[in-house]
């Protein structure tokens, strides 16, 4: 069982936990649909996607509604801080949420409680508030575009928003903002970098760079990157290795990218739909399908 | 001056740039971060008459703090793409991306607070000059900063032929 800790657009949508499940263009949980575009919905379908292939149990949701106040995502640290000890998850990703670095911390307190640690995955608003924690080395993968990438390099810069102009400047040399990440600290075991080149690094350095299929009208499309996210969850989720799956994850998105030949308006979700398809041609080449 | 969240800093900003004041938005000093913060810097010799002001208009800063060291600045470079028949552009970690012909915003991407879902949802869809802007509903840095790359693809998209 793995579980994704993330927001939706409605300031009146209340805390909800437990198993989610996708049919068409909507995810249902507890009772509740959500219409799956962009964010962590996108990131729960894919993982859901995934999960189904594999044939195992699909995520489990924490879920708050969010439209920037705050609010919610204050009640739901504070569902965490309480509930996650009990948990049990082979992976847990946090997704959209306020960056707050004091609930944040509270949040890592309880995990560290539950009776066995999961691979930790941050992603968007709880990697912000990883990174300016100081606890980034406590994640095992973040997942950052280009833009966060150098956000994680500026070691003074508590938001992507602050990232110093001379750092963004170094924005075509991965390989530079990737070693300043993790000499100051700053990176999870492994990092995911989502861009028109997907790499994965660790503190060693770049690890592999993908570049095809290419689909440069990818790189607009809001959620994209969430599809990586949630395709790494449910890979890790459903038992495989973190490492294979960070390369599967990267692989299988770029594949769906391509089947959906989107232009810069294409939404998200005619991306999401490509995945089944994709997994089915990417396991179906020989790569293993697997249990642990 | 430190606020609630980022919506009451860009109230509070405009009101006091009104009323002739010159006033920064800035970042927090480090003692008093939380994550995803503004603030307004300001001279304190005009603390009196500022704190009134927004007393008034019913924006009052939580608290006030001297700050003695230089403050974070906001990003201020923007990136470019030029994809033929669409225009994007990044600032920080936001994108917007316009079709060149209509000026209709096909697609905002990037960030992580949670207003992106919720300002992609409101904006795309919508003409430049038709769709609400971040700075009126965006509550986040990352509002703040799609803010910013609205400003910019706004300004390349009037020269735009």
């Amino acid at each position: 069982m793995f579980a994704v800790v993330g927001t939706v657009p409605d300031e009146d949508f209340p805390i909800v936990a437990g198993p989610v499940s996708a049919a068409g263009d909507r995810l249902f949980i507890d009772g509740r649909e959500i219409e799956i575009n962009r964010g962590t919905a996108a990131l729960l379908a894919a993982a859901v996607m995934v999960s189904h292939y594999m044939g195992k149990d699909g995520p489990e949701a924490f879920l708050v509604g969010d439209t920037g106040y705050g609010r919610g995502s204050r009640r739901l640290y504070g569902y965490l801080e309480k509930t996650l000890p009990a948990r049990r998850y082979t992976s847990l990703t946090f997704h959209y949420i306020q960056p707050d670095v004091d609930w944040h911390n509270r949040v890592l307190f309880a995990v560290d409680r539950m009776p066995e640690r999961p691979l930790l995955i941050a992603d968007a608003g709880f990697m912000y508030a990883a990174k300016m924690s100081g606890q980034a080395e406590a994640y095992d993968a973040f997942t950052p575009d280009m833009g966060e990438l150098a956000f994680l390099a500026d070691e003074s810069a508590p938001h992507p928003f602050y990232t110093r102009g001379f750092i963004l400047h170094e924005n075509n040399r991965a390989a530079r903002l990737i070693e300043r990440a993790y000499r100051h600290k700053n990176a999870a075991r492994y990092l995911l970098v989502k861009g028109e080149k997907d790499i994965a690094a660790d503190r060693s350095g770049i690890l592999e760079t993908v570049t095809e299929p290419r689909t440069d009208a990818l790189e607009a499309i809001g959620g994209t990157g969430d599809i990586i996210t949630g395709l790494l969850a449910g890979l890790t989720g459903v038992g495989q290795d973190l490492l294979p799956s960070v390369m599967a994850a990267i692989r299988i998105s770029r594949m769906a990218g391509k089947a959906a030949n989107p232009n810069p308006g294409t939404q998200v979700a005619g991306i999401i739909q490509k995945i089944p398809d994709c997994l089915k041609q990417f396991y179906g080449n020989g790569h293993l399908k697997g249990s642990p | 001056m430190v606020f609630e969240n980022t919506s009451e800093v860009i109230r509070a900003e405009t009101i006091i740039k009104e009323n002739g004041w010159s006033v920064r938005v800035m970042g927090p000093p480090p003692e008093i971060r939380s994550g995803c913060d503004l603030v307004i810097e300001f001279p304190l010799i005009e603390h009196l008459n500022i704190f009134r002001l927004l007393e008034e208009a019913g924006v009052a800063p939580l608290k006030t703090v001297p700050v003695a060291g230089p403050l974070l600045e906001p990003v201020n470079i923007f990136f470019t793409k030029d994809f033929g028949a669409f225009l994007m552009v990044r600032a920080a970690n936001m994108k917007i991306t316009i079709e060149k012909g209509s000026l209709v915003i096909v697609n905002i991407s990037g960030g992580g607070c949670p207003d992106v879902p919720y300002l992609a949802r409101e904006m795309v869809g919508k003409k430049l000059d038709e769709a609400p802007r971040p700075r009126s509903i965006g509550h986040t840095l990352c509002g703040y900063a799609l803010e910013l790359a609205y400003e910019e693809i706004k300004r390349q998209g009037a020269c735009l032929p």
